[in-house]
């Protein structure tokens, strides 16, 4: 008998795109619940002491790397915030649909994340050089904090895993691109005119393209205020075409 | 598919805040460069970092004052006098800039509010006024160690924001970078670096890149203690092993290991020395505030290493709370109030939330002090290059260009992330020359072949021999149990004697999968044996050393001795040699003589040279140590 009384089986989604032998199929497997056991924990074990072939990827394992989204029982969440407790006894683990797979659990979210900040050039637009010499620029704390929270966004792809558009639309930019897009347009150092961030903003594969559905609100990991930001980028976009 | 065979100007090896600051001065030169990363960058573990950046700006009444030659001196002391000298003081004139350059690329640094504010000082509540002549400037933050405030923070997400904000610039300068790429092995002729091997974390394939200069950007190296360290996962110190397998390049002060005293238990998730130094206190089983006793002056803002001293003693004594995890003590934040925990420590009521499923506006916070910074790393000149090996550098935690000395204060590691990328970027953007690379590449096909035998050799082995995930979790109790914040020189006899054992345990590898692809056990087996080499290192710099100075803590030598140990540990260790070869160097010139460093014991045995005596012999102990020329300064 396990410590928490529970033997938990994990159905989990297996493919190797190097193996030629490989096909896509689901395997199970079976652990005992420990206390405090989260994903990371469950799925190092089942590597290390069921089947070390398996791929999957975690880093920082506290929920601020971004780096392991997955399925869990059909839902977009961060592997290591999950806690085996909040889950049924059986639990089925999938890649996040819309990045390209790198092996079972594995998705290519870095290659997604940096074409999407190159599309709407993620980046302040300075207008002038930075000076060495002088004191920083001021700003208001308000204001820096409400960027710090649009900011916060850890690129985990969860919310572009969990949009009907970012599924069938490779080019929008999908929650997480829309909420990098406002962060700069609300940033007053981005010097970017209206007509720029026009360009950005108001096309099918901006906040247009979105649909208002607000799934992926409900699964952002950082609880990033995404309703806001989208509001925020309606008003920016009629002011801008004006 | 890459090119078996690439070249660019500059190599950086390491895609966290030192290499990417590095690199975008070295591209915004006009160099061709290329950064290779475990993982995208923005997922290094620099985003985890939270407290905050330590810059003397002065900008808030408690900072007051400050200026660069204050954080200087906060940083000597913190060392233990173990730092080189002119390198802190290189390091805290340009903090400064640095941190405004940040906000030039946008971090949303928290401003300074003009008029009344609310802290908590010493358990104090206090209301402060601060000029409205200030407001809008960049806020800073208490954190251990320090005369002043001086932390720069971003809520509690400065890591994450200033990663951001650098990747952003990397983006905007279109560097490239090779995500899930492992640098395995350098490419030298004994002398000269000419790039690396790396192995693509997709395929398993091995490819290698020329470069005319290479920088080591790797990060810590605390997963030698196992799950026993707040780092990342990818914290594996494979950069420094690369450097050390060269048998040439030394690393400096291993044994120099930080323990944070706040990490949750058992997870050995980090919650940020902010807590404490936005006011929150550490509590035994019985709730009393130990370290007002302890440390009367600083209280629970000490340096790390005599808190973290100070948190094992009174577990020790049996004033933890005892669970099957082990003891631990009690964080207390709830006075700070729920609104300043939900803004300005954000992040850790979330990782509270998250991973206890406590409100630390409600509940306190169990904590143990757990292996948190690697103050060793690839020695290097105070230009960044590398000890014996043209070519070479080093920036940030992988490096020991040595401004911490034998304990870092909190926040100096962020600030010498960019302080350092920024000088020795600036340093390669303006030697690394225009021409073509003159290299010959058989030390390119020589190095790819022998990356490539060592995967195939492992991948061959047959019958039974131990798993590299046995051999790790056998190693991180030798170190923690060892090789940890108390020591002595019994147990780092047998801590050398083991893991000794466990390097020979390394050739018996045998794995039980052979998929093709990257192979996650095979990827982790390959690591394995370098991990037990740098522990090793660390385990016999400590033995070795009988004193007690920063975070190296000798129970049976528990004074500071700077009659005899004024000196920084190099470790060099040759593909034949069954143990490393230990030397050591003078720590560098002495502007401030050593003294007592403010809280913590006093006592200690003083110098016997005069230090004008000690500092005509540095420049020449240190170049014969290995360190390259240094001209001009930068
Ligand atoms: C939880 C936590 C909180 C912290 N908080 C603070 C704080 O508040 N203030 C502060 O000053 N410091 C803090 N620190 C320390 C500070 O964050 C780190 O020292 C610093 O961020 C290290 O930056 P880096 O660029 O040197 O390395 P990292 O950010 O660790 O980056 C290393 C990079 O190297 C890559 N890499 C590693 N090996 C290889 C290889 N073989 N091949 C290719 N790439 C490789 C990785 O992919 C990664 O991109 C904290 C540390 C931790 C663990
Ligand atoms: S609200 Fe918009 S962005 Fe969010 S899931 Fe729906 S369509 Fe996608
Ligand atoms: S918006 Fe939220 S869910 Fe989407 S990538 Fe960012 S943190 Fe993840
Ligand atoms: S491992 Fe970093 S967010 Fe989960």
């Amino acid at each position: 008998m396990s410590e928490t009384g529970r033997r938990l089986t994990f159905e989990i989604f297996r493919f190797n795109p190097q193996d030629p032998e490989s096909k896509p199929h689901m395997q199970s497997f079976e652990i005992d619940e420990v206390p405090y056991m989260s994903l990371f924990m469950a799925l190092n074990e089942i590597r290390e002491t069921l089947d070390p072939s398996l791929q999957f990827d975690f880093a920082c394992r506290s929920a601020i790397c971004g780096s392991c989204g997955m399925m869990v029982n059909g839902k977009p969440v961060l592997g290591c915030r999950t806690q085996t407790s909040d889950l049924p006894d059986r639990i089925r683990l999938h890649p996040l649909p819309v990045f390209k797979l790198v092996g079972d659990l594995s998705v290519d979210t870095g290659t997604w994340f940096r074409e999407m900040a190159e599309k709407s050039e993620a980046w302040v637009h300075a207008e002038k050089a930075f000076d060495p010499e002088a004191i920083e620029d001021r700003m208001d704390d308000e204001l820096a904090q409400q960027i710090y929270d649009s900011d916060r966004c850890i690129e985990c792809g969860c919310c572009i895993s969990s949009c009907g558009v970012a599924n069938v639309n490779d080019e929008f930019a999908g929650p997480a691109g829309l909420n990098r897009i406002a962060r700069f347009a609300m940033d007053p150092r981005d010097t970017r005119s209206d007509e720029e961030w026009f360009e950005v903003i108001s096309n099918e594969n901006g906040v247009f393209g979105c649909i208002g559905m607000m799934a992926c609100h409900d699964v952002c990991p950082k609880e990033l205020p995404l309703l806001e930001v989208y509001a925020y980028l309606r008003r920016k976009a009629l002011s801008t075409a004006l | 598919m890459t090119a078996k065979i690439t070249s660019t100007d500059v190599l950086v090896i390491g895609g966290g805040l030192a290499g990417e600051r590095c690199a975008i001065e070295a591209a915004a030169a006009g160099h061709d460069v290329l950064i290779l990363s475990l993982v995208p960058p923005r997922r290094s573990h620099s985003c985890a970092a939270q407290g905050g950046m330590q810059a003397a700006l002065g900008n808030c009444v408690k900072a007051e004052g400050d200026n660069p030659d204050v954080h200087y001196l906060d940083t000597v002391r913190g060392s233990d006098w173990g730092a080189d000298q002119a390198v802190s003081r290189i390091f805290a004139d340009n903090a400064p800039i640095a941190v405004r350059e940040l906000a030039h690329f946008g971090v949303p640094w928290t401003r300074v509010k003009g008029g009344k504010n609310h802290y908590f000082i010493k358990g104090e509540r206090v209301e402060i006024e601060e000029a409205l002549e200030n407001d809008g400037l960049i806020m800073h933050r208490d954190f251990g160690g320090t005369a002043k405030w001086r932390a720069c923070y971003a809520g509690a997400g400065t890591g994450h924001s200033a990663l951001f904000a650098v990747d952003a610039e990397v983006v905007r300068l279109g560097v490239t970078v090779r995500d899930r790429a492992e640098a395995v092995e350098l490419i030298h002729d004994g002398t000269r670096c000419y790039g690396a091997v790396s192995r693509c974390l997709r395929t398993g394939e091995h490819s290698a890149i020329l470069a005319k200069a290479t920088v080591i950007a790797t990060g810590g190296h605390g997963r030698i203690y196992g799950q026993y360290t707040t780092n990342a996962t990818i914290n594996e110190g494979m950069g420094a092993a690369i450097a050390l397998n060269t048998g040439v390049v030394p690393l400096g002060n291993m044994e120099a290991v930080q323990f944070h005293p706040t990490a949750l238990s058992p997870s050995g998730i980090l919650v940020t020395e902010g807590c404490r130094g936005d006011g929150g206190y550490l509590l035994d089983k019985d709730g009393h505030r130990f370290m007002v006793d302890a440390e009367p002056e600083k209280q629970e803002l000490a340096s790390r290493d005599v808190v973290s001293r100070h948190m094992a003693q009174r577990m020790f004594d049996g004033f933890g709370v005892e669970t099957k995890f082990g003891p631990h003590l009690w964080l207390d934040v709830r006075h700070l109030g729920d609104e300043h925990l939900r803004t300005k420590l954000r992040e850790v009521w979330e990782i509270c939330r998250d991973f206890l499923g406590l409100d630390p506006a409600e509940e306190l916070v169990p904590v143990r002090p757990t292996q948190h910074y690697s103050m060793g790393g690839v020695r290097v000149n105070a230009e960044g290059e590398a000890y014996s090996m043209a070519g070479l550098f080093a920036v940030g935690e992988a490096s020991c260009w040595d401004m911490h000395g034998f304990n870092r204060l909190g926040g100096n590691s962020l600030a010498e992330t960019i302080v350092a990328g920024m000088l020795v970027g600036r340093r390669i953007a303006a030697t690394v020359g225009r021409g073509g690379l003159d290299v010959e590449t058989r030390y390119a096909s020589e190095a790819l072949q022998k990356a490539e035998e060592r995967a195939a050799e492992l991948l061959g082995r047959e019958g039974d021999g131990p798993s590299a995930y046995g051999i790790r979790d056998a190693m991180a109790e030798v170190m923690i149990r060892k090789v940890g914040i108390f020591r002595n020189g019994d147990d780092l006899g047998q801590a050398v004697a083991e893991l000794r054992q466990l390097l020979d345990d390394c050739d018996r590898i045998v794995l039980r999968s052979r998929v093709p692809g990257m192979n996650p056990e095979l990827t982790f087996a390959l690591r394995i044996r370098n991990m037990v080499r740098l522990a090793h290192i660390t385990a016999k710099g400590a033995l070795a050393r009988t004193e007690s100075r920063g975070a190296h803590f000798r129970t049976d030598f528990p004074l500071r001795d700077d009659a005899s140990w004024l000196n920084r540990t190099l470790a060099r260790w040759t593909d034949d040699a069954a143990e490393p070869d230990i030397s050591y160097e003078p720590v560098g010139e002495l502007d401030v003589p050593p003294g007592h460093r403010g809280y913590g014991a006093d006592e200690r045995i003083e110098m016997a040279m005069p230090v004008e005596d000690y500092n005509r012999q540095v420049e020449e102990g240190q170049r014969a140590a290995g360190k390259l020329p240094t001209e001009g300064v930068l």
